[in-house]
């Protein structure tokens, strides 16, 4: 058997290599939206219900005077009614459009912060303290400052809401970018990426994950912070907002208006959870292949 | 019947002065050496004195036990390290190179990851597509443009790291063990493909590898190195007639004669 005697074609190559192919190709079972549905939406269904079976009981035993414990069918009448008088509706307008001019100010500043910290060796060393420092900080402290300095104006809540979710957004994407595998570096060099297209075509989207993380949790702590200054602040100029309402609940010392109160914060916090940021978390892991993105 | 031509060379680092230096090389190295650390405290030079010319076209074999600086050579001439002396000198545009790791960014697409290396190029978005349409076909992978990264077997990851790197268009493709990950089966397969794309394609190869028979089966040239400090051994031109496969009795013969000389350098570490 001589050498000689082998001849490889291309064809021979590509037929070789489509078998293979082929052989290592894996069965992805995907899971359908039913059954992600089944797994996922129920059992919160679930203990939601418990919950209120839990609240019902607890008031029937009457372990606490009825204006002080209202009864789950209270609450609910009371937020009909909030919604029936239009005060539901104003209080919701008023804080959704605060925390999206605030959230998004936020992000504006928390990603520059993010990739300053991220680049600049000073900076980090000079500001990275600080910055976690701030994320440990309750942003309701910065309250009483932001209304001595900025008087009860829109400008005083946007300042407690800044302080409460920039440096969870830029501490996110800094740890995102610690995470960037120092190969894609190398490549991005290799490929000709460099300075700021090098951040935006390699960077960015290598640490995106972690980012997405310090989104999430900036939009939590933009929410908190904008419903504790809320709680405090009210004028005119503000105008009405959920935190406010759930003020005057308490001023009428009517526990169910408070309880309605508390149950909208709660719903609004949940849906942007489960409508901006479980969806788009759920796309990012299934695109890269990280565990996790069956959930 | 041996087909095999060795023709050893003395050691490629006293040549300083007899390379020419007029005649264009798709890659040349002069007195090259790279030490790390700083001033204060000098480790012993990673590589020392290192010259080596790749003519155009031509496909070199790196060989060399761990520890032999083969890695850090391919990242001075890629441009990601710079030598503490000497030159280096490439032409054609900035060398592509390829990793054990595919290294394929996760969040794109085996078709964007071409893409992008056409787009860093400056290539308009209306010549891209069917550019990476064309380099998907040539490592086979046609239809393969939507499929994710992780979605992908080992081997089909590292034929899209190869169309990427034939993309950068750069006349140099530098390649770091590029195969040393991926399964045997999968290897020998791959070491055709490459060999018929370097054909097709007319680049210089610079591939480095710590696999005797992958350097046998391979190169045109097999260069040697020893460690610590890095430097050039020995090298043999190979002239294997005809076809060459990893189990071809020519391959296996020059690896035999390698493999002795490489294990008397890893022998003086002791």
């Amino acid at each position: 058997m001589a050498d000689t005697n082998i001849v490889t074609t291309a064809e021979d190559v590509r037929s070789l290599e489509a078998g293979l192919d082929a052989l290592e190709t894996k069965y992805v079972v995907r899971t359908g939206p039913w059954l992600r549905i089944r797994r996922s939406v129920l059992p919160p269904i679930v203990t939601f219900l418990l919950f209120l079976g839990v609240w019902e009981i607890v008031y029937r035993l009457e372990l606490k005077p009825p204006y002080a414990l209202p009864s789950p069918a209270d609450t609910w009448l009371q937020i009909q009614d909030l919604f029936a008088s239009g005060l539901a509706q104003a209080a919701l307008w008023g804080s959704l459009q605060h925390a999206f001019v605030g959230f998004a100010a936020s992000i504006v500043i928390g990603t520059v912060l993010g990739v300053l910290m991220a680049r600049v060796r000073v900076v980090r060393a000079g500001l990275g303290p600080f910055v976690s420092g701030l994320q440990v900080l309750p942003s309701v402290a910065w309250v009483p400052a932001a209304i001595i300095w900025f008087g009860l104006s829109d400008a005083a809540i946007y300042a407690v809401v800044l302080l409460g979710a920039v440096p969870s957004i830029a501490n996110g994407l800094l740890a995102g970018i610690d995470h960037v595998p120092p190969l894609y570096y190398r490549v991005g060099h290799v490929l000709g990426a460099r300075g700021l297209t090098a951040v935006r075509l390699v960077v960015l989207p290598a640490a995106f994950p972690g980012y997405l993380a310090g989104l999430k949790q900036g939009w939590a702590f933009s929410w908190r912070s904008l419903m504790a200054a809320e709680l405090i602040a009210h004028s005119p100029e503000i105008g009405p907002g959920l935190g406010f309402l759930l003020d005057q609940g308490r001023e009428l010392n009517d526990m169910a208006w408070v309880f309605a109160g508390i149950l909208l914060i709660l719903a609004v916090g949940l849906a942007v959870e489960l409508l901006v940021f479980a969806p788009l978390e759920r796309r990012v892991l299934q695109q890269r292949g990280l565990s996790g993105a069956d959930r | 019947m041996t087909a095999v031509s060795l023709t050893p060379v003395e050691p490629v680092y006293a040549t300083t002065g007899t390379l020419d230096r007029t005649a264009p090389a798709a890659v040349r190295l002069e007195r090259v050496t790279k030490v790390f650390g700083s001033d204060g405290q000098r480790p012993p030079p990673v590589l020392e004195e290192i010259n080596l010319r790749v003519e155009p076209g031509e496909f070199v074999c790196l060989l060399g036990a761990s520890g032999c600086g083969k890695s850090t050579l391919l990242n001075l001439v890629a441009g990601l390290e710079q030598p503490t002396a000497g030159t280096i000198e490439v032409t054609g545009g900035q060398p592509a190179l390829m990793f054990q790791e595919p290294a394929l960014f996760p969040w794109l697409t085996a078709g964007q990851n071409i893409d992008l290396a056409l787009k860093l190029r400056g290539v308009g978005r209306s010549d891209r597509r069917s550019r990476v349409e064309e380099l998907l076909g040539l490592v086979h992978l046609a239809g393969a443009y939507n499929k994710r990264p992780h979605q992908l077997s080992g081997g089909m990851r590292q034929r899209v790291a190869l169309a990427r790197s034939l993309a950068q268009d750069g006349d140099v493709l530098l390649m770091d063990e590029p195969f040393a990950a991926l399964d045997a089966i999968t290897r020998d397969v791959l070491h055709d493909e490459l060999v018929r794309v370097w054909r097709e394609t007319g680049k210089s190869v610079l591939f480095v590898t710590h696999n005797v028979r992958e350097a046998a089966r391979l190169g045109q040239r097999v260069v040697l190195m020893s460690s610590r400090p890095g430097r050039f051994v020995r090298q043999w031109v190979v002239d294997i007639k005809g076809e060459r496969r990893i189990e071809s009795r020519g391959v296996a013969e020059l690896a035999v004669e390698i493999t002795e000389d490489l294990r008397r350098e890893i022998r003086r570490h002791g």
